[in-house]
């Protein structure tokens, strides 16, 4: 592999020192080479040298000519097909192209093909896909791993060097934790920086687009080109982007870290504790200083989150229902049973499930109780993290409380399952910015992370933080 | 008997509520559906700001409260023509509140229906049943278009009340130009809501009639179901809250559903969409652009051409018909004075040629000008009643001015008595036979004589003299 990073293969390809073709062609060997870790749902080598024949035709100066960049396939594109990890949309090919992927296209990116996600990016393994689970590229030979989820496909093609970047989506934790377990940078930025248009919806009120990469730099520069106001999204803020690449500064003294108390469960690994202490010895060495504090409705973010989420998701998935697009069950007899069969056989068992959470918790007699106590307590959580914000700048905490666990680990339950979101979903509640980088191992050499939470449309300090932890790491 | 009315106005606008999509009438089933309205994956709704707009303006002209905070809920159902899996909804936070509306009664009395709130909503596609055996096919084009709810309080007590406050409630979003109230398209359409009780008594259960789309509709199917339920009660029974359709063909009302099959919409903010915030400064600015408003007009005919509270608000239900008669007495001053006969004319005259050409008002051959200096040749005398509706007709056909027929055909009145004298003469001098009758007592004769002197002056005599004349020459 000629690149790790794009900010090299942006200056060899600028100095002529490889082509775009050459480039890619490496990265489609890489891919084919790798079709076991079932990383990618589309991938089609002639649509690539399409793109490359595209772009060398093409004389503009564009950012990221020719990077290539694996794309989740919960963002709609024209020109491959759009699944969501579901037979439900198994044979969609959307004639739109998402905000995000747009963006991506016209600063001259190629898309080598559409990742593997939870179905509908619900889950923490990528293991509810309707195209089977992806594996972590990091496992040893008999012991496949998680690659963490639902962005694991994304995740795992950036760790696995089947691409420069990948594009990635997070509700409660799906870039983040699946970046933690594949050793790669992952970042969520604030809800309204990215434009959702174009994304099949999970959870509207929590979900965002974001990015892996294999180093912040290369985190700062992708995350600049998705991001911007979009006025067909209604929750897209109007905010100046700053130049997060030009304006990278890994200076932080002065600065102050505010270390939440409230980030450790039982049963966690002992050398996550280690890699936090870490993470303040450096950032104490840079002038920082530490901050010990309180966010203390975060036990209730993880219920909370399984509320608010699924409530969403059980009516946004409501319009996969067989009548205009996508999968439509045979041999029926009545508007009913199409949606009985159409839903039933379309959907996989974590879809249901959280499609009839979501459903219960909105019912007549329920709502008060589940849904609107759980808005009151995302309230609560939101709060928690702005008089933190009066103390510290920034916030330092373990990504997951585990590394990689093997495949099919937590499958049979969905409660240990959902754990694995414990320290990411508050800043998906709060709308914060987050990122996850490498930082130290376990004792089986998996990777942990480090997680960033900044304040809302922080991403520059996210990123600062972020690089100052890595360059320390390296 | 206690009614309420659940109206929905379908919002005056070129583009839906929430997507860009055309809203013509009439179109190609699914030629106005953008991928908003299909509910494609990733495809999210953006607000239309003039729809917001027209529903404030709606808000101000049923007298009530503008709420300066307002949320859109997700109504939860599947149904083949509610592409998304839900309507889009004001639920507990609408955009107008509280209102009244003010409705005038034969008797000359006005009552006042309270209006507990209107609201925004999204209208649903059509399923199309009758286009094959064995299929159901779906048109989008409506999906998505621009509703206002209009809830009324149960204050109604018949069914000529409640035709009364379509009426009124049609008539004032007309004056706006909320709403083209077109209830043939089904721009504007009512659910209503039936119960009956003894006088004084609490309230009885009701029932509601779904989707009634006119006016006679409206009123047949509240007095069959108030008979309906009052029979059941006389006969001991119970009423059970049911929803019904009304059957156009047997003027009878059915059960769709009842209470017990009753969705559970789950309603709940939508995601996708921001609280909507209104400022003072927007209201006022809204507030300052509305014109006359029906109430206001019915005041200003009573007062300044001394009309009946009731003639006037007859006049002014239809704002085209209003707005044509303030035209014609714009026209000429001295037609101030003559409210109530250009009002005849219009509503008998001018309507009769009108309807017998299918026409509208609003494009009728006779201009508001044109009728006026009509009216001004009746009142001045210089042609008769009988003279200026055949003149009318004329004009209604060849589109000359009132003056120019009258003048053309030699039409004006015949008002010189000498004149008129010298032909009563020479009829009664061919006659002679039957004056003789008359004298000896067959008076009836009079008006033979009188007809044949209309006849030997085409109609022009002035009919006051000639009578006068010809009375003093038989006697």
């Amino acid at each position: 592999m000629p690149f790790k990073s794009i900010k090299d293969a942006i200056s060899n390809i600028e100095s002529k020192k490889i082509s775009i073709r050459e480039l890619n062609l490496e990265f489609i060997k890489k891919i084919k080479d790798n079709k076991n870790l079932n990383i990618f749902i589309y991938f089609d080598e002639k649509k690539i040298i399409n793109q490359i024949d595209n772009l060398e035709k093409d004389n503009s100066n564009k950012k990221l000519k020719g990077i290539p960049l694996a794309i989740k396939d919960l963002f709609c594109t024209k020109d491959m097909p759009t699944t969501a990890g579901s037979k439900i949309l198994e044979n969609f090919n959307p004639t739109y192209e998402s905000f995000v992927t747009q963006k991506l296209i016209n600063d001259g990116a190629i898309f080598v093909g559409k990742t593997n996600l939870d179905e509908f990016a619900m889950g923490s393994a990528t293991d509810t896909s309707y195209f089977g689970n992806t594996i972590n590229p990091l496992s040893k030979k008999d012991n496949p791993l998680a690659p963490g989820g639902s962005s694991g496909g994304s995740a795992a093609a950036v760790a696995a060097d089947l691409c420069l970047g990948a594009t990635g989506t997070d509700t409660g934790g799906s870039i983040r934790q699946p970046a933690s377990f594949c050793g790669v940078v992952g970042i969520k930025p604030t809800y309204g920086l990215c434009s959702r248009w174009g994304i099949a919806a999970f959870a509207s009120s929590l979900d965002q687009a974001g990015v892996f990469t294999n180093n912040v730099e290369d985190s700062s520069i992708l995350l600049e080109t998705i991001a911007g106001f979009d006025q067909r999204d209604s929750t897209s803020s109007n905010v100046n982007i700053p130049n997060y690449f030009d304006n990278l500064n890994d200076d932080l003294s002065g600065m102050t870290v505010g270390i939440p108390k409230e980030y450790t469960i039982d049963g966690m690994p002992e050398e996550i504790n280690l890699i936090w202490e870490e993470s303040k010895k450096v950032l104490e060495n840079k002038g920082v200083k530490i901050k010990n504090i309180s966010l203390p409705h975060t036990k209730y973010a993880l219920p909370t989150y399984y509320i608010i989420a699924p409530a969403e998701a059980s009516s946004n998935l409501a319009r996969y229902d067989g009548v205009k697009y996508g999968f439509r069950a045979n041999g029926i007899s009545s508007l009913d049973e199409m949606y009985e069969q159409t839903r039933g056989e379309g959907f996989g068992k974590e879809v249901k499930r959280r499609i009839l959470i979501g459903t219960y918790v909105l019912s007549a007699g329920y709502y008060d109780a589940y849904y609107l106590k759980a808005q009151k307590v995302r309230k609560l959580i939101a709060n928690d993290f702005k008089e933190a914000f009066k103390e510290c700048d920034f916030i330092v905490t373990p990504t997951a409380p585990s590394a990689a666990f093997p495949l099919n680990e937590k499958k049979q339950d969905p409660i240990k399952m959902y754990l694995n979101d414990v320290f990411t979903v508050p800043a998906s509640l709060a709308g914060l910015p987050g990122i996850s980088i490498p930082f130290g191992k376990d004792k089986n050499n998996l990777p942990l992370g480090i997680q960033i939470l900044g304040k809302h449309f922080d991403e520059q300090l996210v990123f600062n933080v972020a690089l100052s932890l890595e360059r320390s790491s390296e | 008997m206690v009614v309420g009315l659940e109206v929905h106005a379908q919002i005056k606008s070129n583009s839906k509520l929430f997507s860009s999509s055309s809203t013509t009438f009439g179109s190609s089933p699914n030629s106005q559906v953008s991928l908003v309205d299909a509910a494609m994956p990733g495809m999210l709704p953006v607000i239309n700001e003039f729809c917001v707009k027209q529903a404030i303006k709606s808000g101000i002209g049923l007298r009530a409260e503008i709420n300066k905070y307002s949320v859109f809920d997700r109504k939860n159902y599947f149904y083949a023509d509610l592409p998304q899996g839900y309507q889009i909804s004001q639920f507990k936070y609408p955009i107008v509140g509280k209102g009244k509306v003010s409705i005038d009664l034969k008797d000359g009395t006005s009552k006042n229906i309270r209006i507990v709130r209107l609201h925004l909503e999204q209208d649903a596609g059509k399923s199309l049943h009758d286009q094959n055996p064995s299929k159901t096919y779906v048109d989008l084009n409506r999906s998505g278009v621009a509703l206002m709810e209009i809830v009324s309080e149960p204050d109604i007590s018949s069914a000529e009340e409640a035709g009364l406050y379509i009426s009124k409630i049609r008539s004032i979003l007309m004056y706006l130009d909320t709403c083209d109230g077109n209830m043939q398209e089904g721009s504007l359409r009512a659910d209503v809501n039936v119960s009956v009780r003894k006088p004084n008594d609490k309230l009885g259960t009701r029932c509601e009639i779904k989707n009634l789309n006119s006016i006679k509709f409206i009123k047949q199917a509240i007095d069959y179901e108030a008979k309906r339920q009052i029979k059941i009660i006389e006969d001991g029974g119970e009423i059970n809250q049911n929803t019904l359709l009304f059957d156009t063909q047997t003027g009878k009302t059915k059960p769709m559903r009842s209470k017990e099959e009753a969705h559970d919409y789950r309603y709940f903010p939508d995601p996708d969409l921001l609280p909507l915030e209104i400022d003072d400064d927007e209201i006022k600015n809204i507030k300052n652009n509305i014109l006359e408003l029906p109430d206001e007009r019915i005041e200003r005919y009573i007062a300044e051409f001394g009309l009946s509270k009731y003639d006037a608000s007859v006049l002014t239900i239809e704002r085209s018909v209003s707005d044509y008669f303030d035209e014609v007495i714009k026209s000429n001053k001295a037609l101030q004075g003559h409210a109530k006969i250009v009002s005849n004319w219009i509503s008998t005259e001018l309507f009769s040629l009108l309807k017998k050409d299918n026409l509208d008002i609003s494009t009728s051959p006779v201009s508001p000008k044109d009728l006026g200096e009509l009216i001004i040749l009746l009142t001045t005398n210089v042609i008769s009643g009988k003279i200026a509706k055949e003149v009318l007709t004329e004009m209604f056909s060849s589109k000359k001015s009132a003056k120019y027929i009258v003048e053309k055909e030699g039409l004006k009145q015949m008002t010189d008595s000498s004149e008129i004298e010298t032909i009563i003469e020479k009829i009664l001098s061919e006659n002679q036979k039957m004056v003789n009758e008359y004298k000896s007592g067959k008076t009836k004769l009079l008006s033979y004589f009188v007809g044949q002197v209309m006849k030997e002056t085409k109609g022009k005599a002035n009919p006051k003299l000639l009578n006068e004349i010809l009375f003093k020459k038989l006697n």
